[in-house]
């Protein structure tokens, strides 16, 4: 809402600084989005009197003007305007002067003649496009009330003032009218305002006789009221009235059109006029619309009406949606004669919903939705009636037509000052609260030495509860004010819990193998959604609404996410990557609503782990290179559970020949693999290795408790042996063998080699271990290690077939 | 008495001998050529059996005074040939140190992680607990244990992701406050907590718009938990992310789920408070809203709100990295461009 400084001014008594006002305000109630000064950085424009025109020779649409600027001798300027005509009184910006966007204005030559200054729009110094009255878009403005030549324009265009922009919040909807923010402002400056209620004198024809009114639904339409205004004359507004439109930033249209809107603007009441003459049954009906109902608003849109809508009917016919805009039917023109002026009270909710269904968010709708005062509908009415008959000699028809009558109340609330003091944290008088609520212009009674009774008037339909009057002491004694304290409460203790603690040692262990942290998008496309699932029956959940199609399913997988920043990455010829998500995946079986939030944990890694440099070779990413980040990350929790990769040739985004499944103990907990060459492809990446783990699995699994042993005090021995085998056999099945008979002493394997070509048998391959041995006890002997080794070597003849080398 | 100056010879001869040596064989062949069992030392010390009984000693004890500091000399003499030849090993394998060490991947952890982490990690100090919820919650824990019952006009300031009627993307963390408010038991001690996660509305992506980003929302509701304790709060919370030096003022504004509500402002860490291209030359930054909990929020969870109340604030980690690094498009943080990511090496 645009306030302007001069309109509040009115009202209360303000001499402020207007940027200091602007600050204040924003401190204490509303924020002010800005200070607008209209004739900031204009200079030397003033009225002038075009005492002549003649064309211009060799132009076919330039004039030549003879313009009277108060000086002694008059200005020939040439101009361009259609509308330029002898004896108007114009703006002139003269040579040297300063007009809109800083453009200076010089004396100079328009076509071989001379021309001192230019006849101003008032776009060029500086109006909006859509507060300038229509008859003057395309032209030059001409003064229509007496103007002194030679004077500044800016006093006779509203220009010396300062236009405040309030940035509402939903809940002070009050501001939305000049009354409301004078009550707003005067209760920062401790003073009352003032508002004057227009005299009215009725005529003999009564409204009854002219109009019937009903109200059909009359939840949705608590207050309903018109009046009749006969011989009405449809006119350009005075140039007050005007002022006071465009300095909000409405556009003045006509007199009876623009007093409907000054009414909005000072009472916050959204007003309608119609014109009489064309309600062809002389009836007023308000009523739910029916369907299949279709209206012409009054911008020319076309609307099909919804049941839910409520219409203002001639009886039968819609002529227009209530609160949000007139229908195009009924609109008052240059011939209207007799008015009807409408102000009513309609349900938020509905307006907002008609709103938002026929997007069409007018001032009224706007107002409508967010609460208006019910206590000065027909004052509001009646104001506007009256300057009718002021501003278009109207005659204002006896009575006020009552579709319903609304019984506004104030909200009574009490409240203790030890209640605020307790809830603010401040030691504050009764007579410093009392002082806040009566400059609001609530009524207070006190007894019970603190109890105060507040009355507070519909204008400030926000405040219903104790909750609201403490709100309004905390702003208007200032925040500045308020002590800063930490909570005196019984301590607790801060921690994070066991998942929390799990995930920052996940990223810590990632991070320190050299993967980045990357943060994707949780919504994605409903192919990439269901890619790299972990279990088959789970199914996709899709929004309701999705803004993009790609992002418009919720993630059953981390994987893709990382893929969609390789290729990302990739694209800007960063080949060399190594990135990790942990978040949410969203699963959950088929038929469910609503999924189950799974944490994830998945890495990516392409390209190389290091290039060539003076010091050793390149390393490329295969594998085994995320297998060992993967593998020491997952060690790091010391599970019950051995850690298992089993081959999977299934997994549909995965390179059949090089993809895991990762169990720990029987559980599976995830993946890992080589990305399927023809998904690269559809992904444009190079060859990626990814992994992706269950977390909320692995939160659940058993783990060994630490119970600290002293360093070995015997030393250890080691043994090598290789074993030729059938390339089918796995390392995972030799060292399960090896495991088996190795005996209790048996400490660790090493596979330090692995050969297949040259000197072994094709389809075999040579796997060479080392072994250690270690008893915590005792020095092992040769043959106690020999013993061990014996039964290792028989097995694996025996049960692999091995040949021990 | 020529035995004497036999032996006095030598030790002159044999000291300038080992002090011109430069190898440790040549040393060791002098050794062995004066000490050694056929040297002229054990040969003197052989004659003494010639010599009278009172000559004897006298001789004896020179003849070990001239051993001992041959010997000593020798022993000085291979410390500093051997130090010279470790010396000139070491100078052989000199090595040029400016060239590059061999490279160690460091991952690094994202700039929004570590806002949010350094943020947990002040309010854990300062005893809350930190929570997590669902990211696709209930309408009723989202909105109308927040105090915005279905058709309330501020559901329209946080468009919202539905799946169903019901089930929709949770437009903030609060549905977390929701959901703890309603299971703490206040005989336990009072409720202090944050609730950072992931959150989601229904914009179009733009610099300014994402429609995913992150949030924190803290709560602390007790007995006695005054508008002043959440003003000192926020300034703690200011003063860490943004410098020591930093101060903040609250504005009147408006949450369904919280009254009295308010902006919060720091004042500008770029200039201090005189006005920047950065605070838009107002001096201040508005960095988070916060409020004391609305009674019917206190009172959906089925707590007493005459005797419990408490405050609430909320910030968005993504509006703290982008004003505390300068970053103007929130995309970046999606997009996850390396050099992006890398950039934030440093948790503090």
């Amino acid at each position: 809402m645009k306030i302007s400084y001069k309109w509040l001014q009115e009202y209360i008594n303000l001499n402020e600084n207007p940027d200091v006002l602007a600050d204040k305000v924003s401190l204490t109630g509303i924020e002010v989005a800005g200070v607008r000064y209209p004739d900031k950085g204009l200079k030397k424009i003033v009225v002038g009197h075009v005492n002549s025109i003649e064309p211009h020779p060799d132009s076919d649409h330039l004039n030549i003007c003879q313009v009277d600027v108060g000086e002694s001798e008059p200005y020939q300027i040439v101009c361009g305007a259609p509308n330029v005509a002898a004896g108007q009184d114009v703006i002139v910006a003269l040579p040297g002067s300063r007009i809109a966007d800083n453009v200076k204005i010089k004396k100079s030559k328009m076509r071989g003649v001379e021309s001192k200054g230019m006849i101003c729009a008032l776009q060029e110094i500086g109006f909006p496009e859509n507060v300038v009255p229509k008859e003057y878009a395309n032209g030059i403005y001409v003064f229509t009330e007496p103007v002194k030549i030679g004077e500044p324009v800016f006093k006779y265009l509203g220009m010396d003032d300062a236009i405040l922009d309030f940035d509402i919040t939903p809940n002070r909807a009050d501001t939305l009218g000049m009354h409301g923010t004078a009550w707003e402002v005067g209760a920062m400056y401790h003073e009352k305002p003032t508002f004057e209620q227009p005299e009215l004198t009725e005529t003999a024809t009564k409204a009854q006789d002219l109009l019937k009114v009903a109200v059909e639904n009359k939840a949705v339409v608590p207050g309903y009221y018109l009046r009749i205004v006969e011989n009405v004359q449809i006119k350009p507004s005075p140039m007050w009235l005007q002022i006071h439109l465009w300095n909000a930033g409405i556009r003045p249209i006509n007199n009876v059109v623009d007093i409907t809107n000054y009414i909005m603007l000072a009472y916050g009441q959204p007003m309608h006029a119609f014109d009489y003459d064309k309600l062809t049954r002389k009836e007023i009906l308000v009523r739910d619309a029916k369907p299949g109902e279709v209206i012409t608003s009054l911008d020319g849109e076309d609307h099909q009406l919804d049941p839910e809508d409520i219409v203002i009917t001639d009886g039968v016919v819609p002529t227009g949606i209530a609160g949000v805009m007139g229908g195009l039917d009924s609109e008052i023109t240059a011939s209207s004669k007799t008015v009807v002026l409408e102000a009513a009270v309609f349900n938020g909710t509905r307006i907002r919903k008609t709103a938002q269904r026929h997007n069409l968010r007018t001032d009224a709708s706007t107002r409508f939705e967010k609460g208006i005062d019910t206590a000065s509908v027909t004052a509001a009415l009646d104001a506007a009636a009256s300057l009718l008959q002021q501003l278009a000699g109207g005659a204002v028809a006896q009575g006020v037509l009552v579709g319903n009558d609304i019984h506004p109340e104030d909200a009574v609330i009490d409240i203790r000052l030890d209640r605020i003091n307790h809830i603010l944290g401040t030691e504050l008088t009764l007579a410093q609260v009392q002082a806040i609520f009566e400059n609001l212009g609530f009524k207070v009674t006190v007894s019970d030495t603190d109890l105060m009774t507040v009355s507070v008037p519909p204008r400030r339909w926000d405040i219903s509860i104790e909750a609201d009057l403490v709100e309004e002491v905390a702003r208007m004694y200032g925040y500045d004010n308020l002590p800063a304290t930490l909570p005196k409460i019984a301590m607790t203790p801060g921690k994070f819990n066991p998942q929390q603690r799990f995930i920052r040692r996940s990223k810590t262990l990632l991070q320190s193998a050299g993967l980045s942290e990357v943060i994707s998008y949780a919504l994605t496309t409903k192919t990439k959604a269901q890619q790299f699932i972990m279990t088959a029956d789970t199914a996709l959940t899709k929004l309701d609404w999705p803004m993009t199609e790609d992002h418009a399913y919720l993630r059953l997988n981390l994987v893709s996410g990382l893929l969609n920043d390789i290729a990302y990455n990739v694209a800007r010829n960063q080949t060399d990557l190594a990135i990790y998500e942990q978040g949410r995946a969203f699963t959950k079986k088929a038929g469910e609503i609503r999924p189950v939030e799974r944490e994830y944990l998945a890495g990516a890694v392409t390209g190389l782990v290091s290039g060539d440099n003076w010091a050793q070779d390149k390393q490329v990413v295969d594998f085994y290179y995320l297998k060992g980040i993967l593998n020491t990350y997952l060690a790091d929790h010391d599970y019950t559970g051995d850690i298992s990769y089993v081959a999977n040739t299934d997994r549909p985004e995965l390179h059949p020949g090089r993809s895991a499944d990762v169990y720990v103990g029987e559980e599976f907990v995830g993946f890992i693999g080589q990305v399927h060459p023809a998904i690269a492809k559809a992904y444009a990446i190079p060859e990626t290795y990814v992994f992706q783990l269950d977390l909320s699995t692995l939160l659940t699994l058993p783990t060994t408790a630490l119970v600290s042993q002293s360093a070995p005090k015997y030393p250890a021995t080691s043994r090598d042996i290789a074993v030729l085998l059938p390339d089918t056999v796995t390392n995972a099945q030799v060292e399960a063998v090896i495991k088996r008979r190795g005996g209790q002493h048996l400490q660790n394997i090493h596979l330090f080699d692995v050969y297949a070509g040259k000197n072994i048998e094709a389809g075999h391959k040579s796997l060479a271990y080392s072994l250690t041995f270690q008893n915590p006890e005792a020095t092992l002997t040769e043959n106690e290690i020999n013993e061990q080794m014996t039964h290792i070597t028989d097995y694996l003849t025996e049960s692999l077939h091995a040949e021990i080398r | 008495m020529s035995l004497k100056s036999d032996l006095e010879q030598l030790k002159e001869k044999g000291l300038a001998q080992i002090k011109t040596v430069d190898s440790t064989k040549v040393l060791n062949d002098i050794r062995v050529s004066l000490l050694g069992k056929k040297g002229p030392i054990t040969n003197v010390l052989r004659g003494m059996k010639d010599l009278s009984a009172e000559e004897r000693p006298q001789v004896g004890s020179f003849a070990n005074e001239v051993r001992d500091s041959l010997t000593e000399a020798i022993e000085t003499k291979k410390q500093e040939l051997q130090t010279q030849l470790l010396n000139e090993q070491l100078s052989a394998e000199t090595i040029d140190v400016t060239l590059p060490g061999r490279p160690v991947e460091i991952g690094t952890s994202h700039v929004l992680t570590q806002v949010q982490n350094d943020i947990e990690e002040l309010f854990i100090g300062m005893g809350y607990q930190v929570v997590d919820g669902p990211e696709v919650e209930e309408d009723h824990y989202n909105f109308e244990m927040m105090n915005m019952p279905k058709d309330h006009p501020a559901r329209d300031m946080q468009d919202t992701f539905y799946i169903t009627n019901e089930i929709l993307m949770r437009t903030h963390t609060s549905p977390v406050q929701a959901r703890t408010l309603e299971k703490h038991d206040f005989n336990q001690g009072p409720l202090k907590m944050i609730s950072p996660g992931r959150v989601y509305r229904r914009d179009t992506d733009d610099a300014t718009h994402s429609h995913q980003f992150h949030q924190i929302e803290g709560l602390v509701v007790d007995k006695h938990i005054t508008m002043a304790d959440l003003k000192g709060t926020l300034e703690v919370l200011a003063k860490h992310v943004f410098g020591a030096d930093r101060k903040i003022r609250l504005r009147p504004s408006y949450f369904p789920f919280t009254e009295p509500s308010v902006e919060v402002d720091v004042s500008c860490f770029k200039c201090g408070g005189k006005g920047c291209a950065v605070c838009k030359y107002t001096g201040w930054i508005e960095v988070l809203g916060a409020g004391m909990v609305h009674p019917n929020v206190i009172e959906n969870a089925g707590i007493d709100s005459k005797i419990y109340g408490g405050f609430a604030f909320g910030l968005g980690p993504d509006r703290f990295a982008m004003l505390k690094y300068g970053i103007d498009d929130i995309r970046e943080f999606y997009l996850n461009d390396i050099r992006f990511l890398h950039q934030f090496k440093v948790e503090d």
